[in-house]
């Protein structure tokens, strides 16, 4: 402790250089943020003022950084060339209730991995956890095979049902929340007659409203970006989700792309994750930092 | 624990765990054991499956379809991955000092990586347009003049690493989580022992957050095997098969040629290269990953 209040001249000399050495690097540091950050949010400047320009200005290179004429009316005319406001409608009731059946399924499993040492608990949580790393491709043909033979080709149900019987991501990010809450709770409750249910649906879910808010948020954002689950099973397009109709815009039915159309639909789709991301910023990085999902 | 109360938690711990291990036999070991199954037949999804044996795999092996996916794949994750790795921890690095904006600087570093899925592979769609998109024009800024990149075949996979290293803004987040819980004590003291910026990254911060480097590099590698919706929507495994994925090539096989014998041996391959990859990355990492509080392990 007698080293520390070195209060000589040589002292604080030496304590003065790093300091100006951090400055420096600093200064660089900020630099190197200024150019980067630019360069990232350059594409979403020009996604969104491509959106509001002239089918003749796109054509235009250099492409102009404002529109010259703001054509507001991209907004309206994408609900008429696509089948747009049914596509968004869609992927929203399915984005819903895959949230619904994830947070109930996943809630009811990781309460029981968390609060119960039963026989073969180890076991089934490691299998639980091997299912992470289990690529969707790997196990799709079956599946679609499962699902064809009950008819819910061309249904939302193939993209919905499964999540009512729990992911493991979620499972996993809930255990270890619902491993944190006191014992004693739970003995209060016990000792009060309340019942095993009633213990999850009283005292484990109230508690856990931002890590199911956590989990609410990428389960959403999941089912909303998915393109491959809804392009092997909706076929007709009054069915599509917004991933499946808007990937028809790169495809041959257009012989120029409709580039400010395309522009309209990526901002539009991008909407719901950003108020998200918004209203919940907090449990958004949670989310990211827990489960690593991207 | 008495025996009444084992057999009590047992009781609940089944059945709150039901709805997750009924989805886990319906939906992941019944079609994991059933695609073993058919990719030893001949199986059109109409026609009952027709016992083959090894054929399938053997076809693979002289299919050269197979073999461009593979090479493709392998190519965009080695060069990607790690890139995307560094871009992350860059980012992070810059952005855990105290700087001003930071908060500002952090939100959009992340936010490109909000416009996941289609929505950015149509954004990227037009960036990389040869004559009207933005990344040339950028490039022209600094005199260079552009390739046609996805239309393109010796382009076309270079353009979509690129895409790919727009979003490392969500890997820059799990960085700075990690480089938050790095004790600042720990930093102190090699600052007092005359460690320089380098060293103390290199000796200090660098193991502690080794942990996330590694679980980063395990679901990154296993998420690049499983490329589909740009190679779906920008290229369509093209131009000349020059993005042909694995992923694309196993959902053509399976949704266009119906071939699904043959496309379940193309997913028993991915499943056990992945579970391999993941494997061999753990246990190469066992020497260097520092885990706080519990040896190595």
């Amino acid at each position: 402790m007698s080293t520390i209040p070195a209060a000589g001249p040589n002292a604080s000399s030496s304590l003065t250089k790093p300091r100006r050495k951090i400055d420096a690097v600093s200064i660089a540091s900020f630099i190197a943020l200024v150019v980067t950050t630019f360069l990232m949010l350059l594409p979403l400047f020009f996604m969104v003022s491509t959106s509001l320009k002239s089918k003749k200005e796109l054509l235009k290179f250099p492409p102009t950084f404002l529109p010259e004429t703001w054509q507001w009316s991209n907004y309206k005319d994408i609900f008429e060339t696509l089948n747009f406001g049914q596509m968004y409608a869609n992927s929203l009731i399915i984005g819903i209730l895959t949230v619904v059946g994830t947070l109930l399924s996943s809630a009811l499993a990781a309460y029981g991995f968390a609060r119960y040492r039963g026989k073969g608990s180890n076991l089934w949580f490691m299998l639980m956890l091997s299912t992470m790393m289990l690529p969707y491709p790997a196990i799709m043909i079956p599946q679609f095979i499962l699902f064809s033979k009950l008819n819910w080709i061309d249904t939302f149900l193939p993209l919905i049902v499964p999540a009512f019987f729990g992911s493991a991501y979620n499972i996993f990010l809930l255990r270890q929340f619902f491993s944190t809450l006191p014992d004693e709770l739970f003995d209060a409750g016990r000792i009060d007659g309340c019942s095993e249910f009633r213990m999850w649906r009283q005292i484990a879910l109230p508690l856990s409203g931002p890590a199911l808010a956590t989990v609410a948020i990428f389960a959403f954002i999941y089912s909303w970006n998915d393109l491959l689950t809804p392009v092997l099973y909706l076929s007709s397009s009054d069915k599509f989700t917004l991933p499946v109709g808007m990937s028809s815009f790169t495809s041959s039915r257009f012989r120029i792309p409709p580039w400010h159309l395309l522009m309209v639909a990526s901002v539009l789709a991008m909407l719901p994750i950003v108020t998200l991301f918004a209203i919940a910023q907090k449990r958004f990085v949670e989310g990211i930092v827990l489960t690593g999902i991207k | 624990m008495t025996h009444r109360e084992s057999r009590r938690q047992t009781l609940y711990m089944y059945l709150f765990i039901a709805p997750w291990l009924i989805g886990f036999l319906v939906f992941a070991l019944y079609p994991i054991l059933s695609s073993l199954y058919y990719s030893f037949t001949d199986y059109d999804i109409i026609h009952p499956p027709k016992y083959v044996g090894l054929a399938n795999y053997q076809e693979m092996f002289h299919n050269d379809l197979f073999w461009k996916s593979v090479v493709v794949t392998l190519r965009y994750t080695f060069i990607s991955v790690p890139i995307q790795l560094l871009l992350a921890l860059g980012f992070a690095l810059l952005l855990n000092q105290k700087i001003p904006f930071r908060g500002f600087f952090r939100t959009a570093m992340y936010f490109p990586s909000m416009v996941s899925g289609v929505a950015m592979s149509l954004l990227w769609y037009w960036i990389f347009n040869p004559s009207i998109g933005l990344f040339n024009y950028v490039l022209s800024w600094f005199g260079i003049s552009g390739p046609s990149w996805l239309m393109s075949p010796d382009y076309a996979l270079y353009a979509l690493m690129i895409m790919s290293f727009w979003t490392a803004g969500s890997g820059m987040i799990l960085f700075l989580a990690g480089l938050q819980g790095v004790p600042s004590s720990l930093v102190e003291a090699a600052k007092l022992d005359g460690a320089g910026r380098f060293r103390i990254f290199l000796n200090v911060t660098l193991p502690m957050i080794s942990p996330v480097l590694l679980f980063q590099l395990i679901m990154g590698v296993i998420d690049s095997f499983q490329v589909f919706t740009q190679a779906y929507v920008m290229t369509q495994g093209g131009p000349n098969y020059s993005t042909w994925f694995y992923v694309y090539n196993l959902y053509t096989s399976a949704f266009k040629e119906y071939r699904a014998g043959y496309s379940s041996a193309l997913a028993w391959v991915l499943l056990i290269v992945v579970m391999l990859f993941t494997g061999l990355i753990m246990k190469f990492s066992n020497r260097y990953v520092h885990y706080e509080g519990g040896g190595r392990k």
